[in-house]
């Protein structure tokens, strides 16, 4: 559903190495994470079982684990690695310019 | 292996990841479950919680559907109960006569709800909590304005307590033990818990034993209390505590203790059938080989993942950290790990996000978490307090105490 716009989701320094904002954009919720490596990735917000943010959740390595029943998402794919979860993340394409985090939506 | 197939012995939580594993680990040979309940495996824990709130009638959540096991070639017997199992020959026996050869067996029969035994002519209308069927029956039940007794202090009660309050009924609780959240809540979170429901309008009536429930002429049930009093309502529902469901495995003569005995690899003591989920009992490597028994969501799912492979010869110890949750109002509390009441514990205070409970044993090792708060707002530390107490931890009394201190620092240390 990426209809190409880049939207400005943060500043680089909001979000600590190897951890997870919540990114709200008009009626949307996102996840946008850094992890331990550097990388920034993003997500829908919401994990894929319940109506749960993500954000509340801990990264490990390149896992998201959902705070509400410790489902797992890898990062940069989306794909579901844990029960409960069976339905994957959408993800976002991220860019950094100026210290500020973008995501294609 | 010959190809008599897997055979899983009911349809909850653990049997239906089990099965599912079984495939995704390679096994091509059949699959069959056997469930009695007439429906797809589903989740319980929306029974007590938004299932009995909800404006829409409720459907239930559904872990493998009928599109999911024909993509599988997963074979399900919806609606028929096993009875005994030939273990000379490696059949076992459904109540319908149908006798299904196995090459491994796994029992995933579950718990069923403690019956309350006591005086009266209503004890036999007290309400039970267990399957969807039973969360309609008191769905039906919990109306707004209707005075609703709960007996026992315990999550499934607590939960529908908190869930009869959303629907806007009169609630009074009896708990006979001493404090609710007796069975393995420490006193801190117990005391949080019982404060939340007294705010939201929960009478208590705790300590007290039950001498008799009866019904009076018009409907109205009085539950006599041993201090004298009485509660006035127009439903029970009772959440005493689950007994596992041995049957099969009494009649077909395995080792029974507190549920389905089991060792580490979560085999019975016949090697060629294996157990999961809430039936069974096992030794816990991270606590000494203590041997305890789960009625507990995640370890029912990572039971039956685990038992998998096991199934097809993995022999692989389970040692996952006992792990639970439960949602009452606005708030979660989770408790993981062990502890005993000579633990010390230590408060780490988060402010609007919760507290957090560490309970240290004797020796310095982090033994368990303990949390209360909005829900969802704790969780990161939570789940570093987790990975601490695998890890066998002895952090620092100070550090933890101290919400300054960064759980993931100790956690590298
Ligand atoms: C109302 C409720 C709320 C809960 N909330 C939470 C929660 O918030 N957090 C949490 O961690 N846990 C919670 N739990 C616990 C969790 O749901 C259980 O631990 C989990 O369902 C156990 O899975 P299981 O597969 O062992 O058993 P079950 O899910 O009970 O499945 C066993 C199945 O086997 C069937 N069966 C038994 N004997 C036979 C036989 N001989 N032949 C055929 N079928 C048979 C049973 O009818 C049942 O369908 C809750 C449980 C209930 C009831
Ligand atoms: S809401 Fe994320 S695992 Fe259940």
């Amino acid at each position: 559903m990426s209809n190409g716009i880049w939207i400005e989701a943060c500043e680089v320094d909001d979000i600590e190495v190897e951890d997870v904002i919540r990114f709200d954009h008009e009626d949307r919720t996102f996840a946008i994470y850094r992890t331990e490596k550097g990388d920034f990735f993003a997500s829908d917000g919401y994990c894929t079982h319940e109506k749960f943010h993500l954000s509340n959740g801990l990264v490990m390595g390149n896992l998201i684990e959902c705070p509400k029943h410790n489902g797992r998402f890898d990062i940069p794919t989306g794909q579901a690695k844990r029960a409960p979860v069976c339905v994957d993340l959408k993800t976002y394409p991220v860019k950094i310019e100026d210290d500020k985090v973008f995501i294609q939506i | 292996m010959k190809d008599y197939g897997m055979v899983i012995v009911g349809a909850g939580e653990a049997g239906a990841r089990a099965a599912v594993e079984l495939r995704t680990q390679g096994w091509t040979g059949a699959i069959t479950m056997i469930g009695n309940e007439g429906r797809h495996p589903y989740e319980r824990p929306p029974l007590s919680k938004h299932q009995l709130v909800d404006a829409a009638e409720p459907v239930p959540i559904t872990i493998l559907d009928s599109n999911r096991l024909i993509e599988q070639n997963i074979g399900f017997h919806t609606n028929d109960v096993a009875v005994r199992i030939n273990r000379q020959v490696h059949t076992v026996e459904l109540a319908s006569g149908i006798q299904l050869p196995y090459e491994r067996l796994l029992l995933a029969t579950g718990a069923n709800p403690r019956k309350l035994s006591v005086q009266g002519n209503a004890a036999k209308e007290m309400l039970y909590l267990r399957t969807f069927a039973d969360a309609i029956r008191i769905r039906e039940r919990i109306q707004p304005g209707q005075r609703v007794a709960v007996i026992g202090g315990g999550f499934i009660g607590l939960e529908v307590a908190a869930s009869a309050v959303k629907k806007s009924c009169e609630v009074t609780l009896v708990e006979v033990a001493p404090r609710i959240l007796m069975r393995g809540v420490p006193e801190e979170i117990a005391k949080l818990v019982e404060q939340r429901h007294r705010e939201a309008g929960v009478r208590f009536k705790i300590g007290v034993m039950i001498e008799s429930v009866d019904k009076e002429v018009g409907g109205e049930y009085v539950i006599s209390l041993a201090d004298g009093s009485a509660v006035r309502c127009d439903a029970i529902v009772t959440g005493i505590g689950a007994i596992p469901a041995t049957a099969l495995a009494v009649v077909s003569e395995l080792e029974i203790e507190n549920g389905v005995k089991v060792n580490e690899m979560l085999a019975t003591s016949d090697p060629d059938i294996y157990a999961a989920g809430d039936c069974c009992s096992f030794p816990h490597p991270l606590y000494g080989g203590k041997r305890i028994r789960l009625e507990a969501w995640r370890n029912a799912q990572d039971q039956g993942t685990h038992v998998a492979g096991n199934m097809l010869g993995a022999a692989v110890p389970y040692s996952a950290l006992p792990w639970f949750w439960s949602d009452q109002y606005d708030q979660t509390l989770q408790v993981a790990g062990l502890s005993e009441p000579t633990d010390t514990t230590v408060m780490r205070n988060l402010g609007d996000a919760g507290k957090l409970f560490f309970h240290v044993a004797g020796d310095g090792r982090l033994v368990s978490v303990s949390a209360m708060g909005p829900t969802g707002a704790f969780a990161k530390e939570f789940r570093l307090a987790e990975l601490l107490i695998e890890k066998q931890a002895r952090p620092e009394l100070e550090a933890l105490a101290n919400p300054g201190r960064k759980l993931k620092e100790l956690l590298r240390a």
